[in-house]
């Protein structure tokens, strides 16, 4: 009977580097960033690493196929290097796999990358590529990122019955306390508060999504460590270690996309994976004992709709928990205390382990005081890679011993 | 008896004022103001003469059983392939067998009339089998010219056979003569034309009443019985010259619809015929002659049958549908006349993987999907796992035909980064009617015609254009039904 992956494996150290525009840097050097803290917060050597997972999507862009960028950038000593793909949840199916493998036994210590260049693509947006394939794009519209998760929205205002104006203020709102906890965070790609007003008064990109709607195209890479408990307590023996408490990824079926039953508003993968985390976690109470979250806001809209789909917020009450401030960096449950995708910025391959650093940082009190999560005891990460209604949900839970 | 067993004409929803044209280019070309008025039909962003005669087709053949065709002959002027065969890309559109013949008529703008009686040959010979003719023309005059103010597009379909005619054949006359009015090299984009003095005296005004002699003649047949005669001419003053030379009584005339749509080219006698068979009676001899390097004159004789014959309206309807393309700009762009920047997303890869395309052809052309032989499910594209959760059979799908039943809008968006020459994309989820989801563009509509629950119709159009391989790929797109009040 499978145990699942709940305390078998902890993080030993995390790096991340700055996210942005890195017009002067390579994938290698973003990679290089993460190693050098990573490393450092392991206190482990280069030899000690037996095996690693390098998370990326958009291998058009600099780092081409298999693994052979990451152990070449940092010459790994010939160890396994195994690059990862699977959307915007490529970053924590790298992690996936390094905590896998460590909890398998088949190794001590394995490293988890991920990083993505998107500034040399050469337009705003991400590029347009054949994802789904060579049928679907002869069979599917002209589409871009921000007009498939718009779709959300007018779904959602149909689906509760909910005016979009109602939906657009819980909207501004999500992206308003982004940029309020992004500006405050030196890493992130956007660092400027901004007022609701200029928020919803932004440009449409993608109707009723506009210009603030949509997060940040950066550069970026993160990175992570990880061993069995015995080991991180043998070479931390004077500190607290992160644990991991759950993985989970739910992929969609195609019946989101083809079969007539979704309701267009509440991804049955985010649902399922969410479901399975809590379990895996021991969680039974999100709402109560989830103490913050870093979720896929690559639009406010999916950050609005998987409050639901993760059972924090009731299904059709996330637009209210987010106006009394529930998400709010000094609310129930904080939600992007980083920044987000919003502010952060998206490197896409790097985004998952960003998040699990963010959530690593907090539960070990790293950052100033201005930006701590009161006492979280877990914290939680989810991405959503693809579109609404085609798409792989990752989700982890963290917490200390 | 072979004749005509259905019709219909296709204008795109577009019309440019003839005043807006002058407006913008009246500077460059006064002499223009003597063409400016009424309205030039305006192919949108994704039509072409293909999309044209397919909806034409699909209007014209709604009412038919697909399985009785043996052929689908195309016409135009204006196909967008020189090598694959356009015919068959309509036919594929109208769902027909793969077991048909199949062929293009082009050079001419009388090929649309040839196009008719080659079908009407073929029905003639194999007894029982039904042939369709569609034209369709999306021609373009260089910015000032005469050419873009008397262009329309538009296209129509011409559906025979040996039973249900509404329309009898009974004879036809042709002239070929290398008459070189107007010309059109392989390579070029516009017409090069000769003066039009010497079009119109010694074109029109010799070849129309010289072929209407030639099937009078040859049939014993006197003027004054045809209840129409239908024919081309641009030339007001000429078209009057004609109409006086031959003796025509002002009910015996056909409208040419160049106030509503324009000359639609290698269409236009075809649209003129089915616009007269709306109001023919049976009894009635209609006479149809097209113009181009010659003349074709086709006779017909209307039956009983056109009695019974459901919504006759089907040119009247379409010059109704029409909405003001308020742009001469938005003309440029839409035809690649102004060279505009889309930005480089618009530039990545297109290469159109041909032997992807034909193993999902009939799920391209035809939006065919399948259906679950074991729950009734309908999904596309077409599976062989069964989406249906509580299902999942494998391999118990038969086709279904999805094309014709519309749908209903489930989401969506208006896209402003997305590339395109027509911003901002349109587009969401559909449900097809009786089961089956997909992920749609809209056209001909703004944002403010969407509302979730509302009703689509499907509509075959250009899905993208690679400019680097002359290529040009087609699928279907969803356009919002308005919702009709009876006699409104």
């Amino acid at each position: 009977m499978a145990e699942g992956i709940r305390d078998k494996v902890v993080v030993l150290g995390m790096g991340c580097s700055v996210f942005g525009e890195r017009w002067e840097d390579d994938s290698s050097d973003l990679i290089l960033e993460a190693y050098l803290e990573c490393i450092e917060d392991a206190g482990i050597e280069k030899k000690d690493i037996q095996a690693a997972w390098v998370g990326n999507h958009i291998d058009e862009v600099n780092i081409g196929k298999g693994g052979c960028y990451l152990a070449s950038t940092l010459h790994l000593p010939y160890i396994p290097v195994t690059r990862v793909e699977n959307f915007c949840a490529s970053g924590t199916e790298a992690f996936r796999g390094a905590c896998y493998a460590v909890a398998s036994g088949a190794y001590d210590i394995a490293m988890a990358a991920g990083v993505e260049k998107l500034k040399d693509v050469g337009y705003g947006g991400l590029p347009d590529s054949p994802i789904f394939g060579q049928l679907y794009r002869l069979l599917s519209p002209n589409a871009t990122a921000p007009g498939m998760f718009a779709l959300l929205a007018t779904a959602y205002s149909t689906h509760y019955g909910m005016p979009m104006e109602k939906i657009k203020e819980a909207l501004t709102h999500i992206s308003w306390k982004s940029h309020q906890n992004g500006a405050m965070n030196p890493r992130a790609h956007l660092r400027k508060e901004i007022s609701e007003s200029q928020i919803a008064d932004s440009p449409f990109i993608a109707y009723p999504l506009g210009l603030f709607d949509c997060c940040g195209v950066s550069d970026g890479a993160a990175m992570a460590i990880v061993t069995t408990p015995e080991i991180g307590a043998k070479l931390k023996p004077n500190q607290e270690l992160v644990r991991v408490k759950s993985l989970q990824i739910s992929v969609s079926s195609g019946e989101e996309l083809i079969y007539n039953k979704w309701n267009g508003c509440s991804l049955p993968t985010t649902r399922l994976a969410a479901e399975l985390a809590y379990r895996e976690a021991g969680v039974t109470s999100p709402r109560e004992e989830i103490g913050m979250l870093e979720v896929h806001d690559c639009f406010s809209v999916t950050e609005m709709v998987t409050m639901e789909d993760l059972q924090i917020s009731l299904p059709g009450k996330a637009p209210e928990d987010i106006m009394s401030g529930f998400y709010d960096l000094d609310g129930q449950v904080p939600c992007q205390p980083d920044g987000g995708l919003k502010c952060f910025g998206h490197p896409i391959g790097a985004s998952g382990l960003r998040m699990i650093y963010e959530i690593y940082s907090q539960l070990l009190r790293r950052w100033p005081e201005e930006r701590l999560v009161k006492e979280p005891k877990l914290g939680l990460t989810h991405n959503l890679g693809g579109v609404p209604f085609q798409n792989v949900c990752s989700i982890s839970i963290l917490g200390l011993d | 008896m072979v004749g005509i067993c259905s019709y219909a004409g296709y204008i795109p929803r577009y019309r440019l004022d003839r005043m807006t044209v002058f407006s913008a280019m009246g500077w460059f070309n006064p002499a223009t103001i003597m063409n400016a008025s009424g309205e030039k039909a305006v192919a949108n962003f994704d039509e072409d003469s293909i999309t044209m005669a397919a909806a034409a087709g699909l209007k014209c053949t709604k009412d038919l059983d697909a399985e009785q065709f043996g052929a689908v002959y195309f016409a135009s002027t204006t196909a967008p392939f020189k090598e694959r065969q356009n015919a068959t890309i309509v036919a594929g559109a109208l769902g027909l067998n793969e077991e048909i013949r199949a062929a293009d008529f082009a050079g001419s703008l009388k090929s649309g009339t040839t196009a008719l009686l080659a079908a009407i040959e073929y029905a003639a010979m194999t007894e029982g089998e039904m042939a369709l003719a569609c034209a369709a023309d999306c021609r373009l005059g260089r910015a000032g010219s005469v050419q873009e103010m008397v262009f329309g597009d538009g296209g129509a379909a011409f559906a025979v056979g040996s039973a249900g005619v509404i329309a009898e054949y009974k004879g036809s006359y042709s002239i070929s003569c290398d008459f070189v009015d107007h010309l059109r090299g392989a390579n070029s984009k516009y017409d090069r034309q000769w003066e039009e003095r010497w079009i119109r005296d010694v074109g029109y005004d010799r070849l129309i009443p010289q072929v209407i002699g030639g099937i009078c003649k040859k049939y014993g047949l006197q003027l004054a019985e045809l209840a129409k005669v239908i024919y081309p001419c641009y030339y007001p003053g000429a078209r009057k010259k004609i109409n006086h030379k031959l003796g025509l009584r002002p009910d015996q005339v056909q409208d040419d619809l160049m106030m509503d749509a324009g000359d639609t080219g290698s269409a236009h006698p075809l649209m003129m015929l089915a616009a007269a068979l709306e109001t023919a009676s049976p009894g009635e001899k209609l006479l149809v002659v097209s113009y181009g390097n010659g003349c074709d004159a086709l006779l017909f004789e209307v039956t009983a049958v056109i009695e019974k014959f459901p919504n006759r309206n089907r040119v009247s309807d379409a010059v109704k549908n029409n909405i003001e393309l308020a742009s001469y700009l938005k003309y440029l762009i839409w035809r690649e006349m102004l060279p505009v920047e889309i930005g480089m997303r618009g530039e990545e890869e297109k290469l159109t993987r041909w032997s992807v395309a034909w193993r999902s052809r009939k799920a391209i052309l035809s939006l065919q999907g399948t259906r679950c032989r074991q729950c009734g499910t309908q999904q596309y594209p077409p599976q062989r796992i069964c989406v249906n959760p509580d299902c999942g059979a494998i391999d118990h799908m038969e086709p279904a035909a999805l094309a014709a039943g519309g749908g209903k809008i489930v989401s969506f968006t208006s896209d402003l980064l997305a590339a395109t020459t027509n911003p901002p994309a349109i587009y969401g989820t559909v449900d097809f009617s009786g089961g089956g989801r997909n992920m749609m563009d809209f056209t001909d509509c703004v944002l403010e015609d969407l509302k979730v629950g509302g009703p689509v119709s499907f509509t075959f159009r250009i899905k993208y254009i690679d400019p680097r391989r002359d290529t040009t790929f087609y699928f279907w797109k969803a356009v919002p039904v308005k919702e009709v009040t009876e006699g409104g």
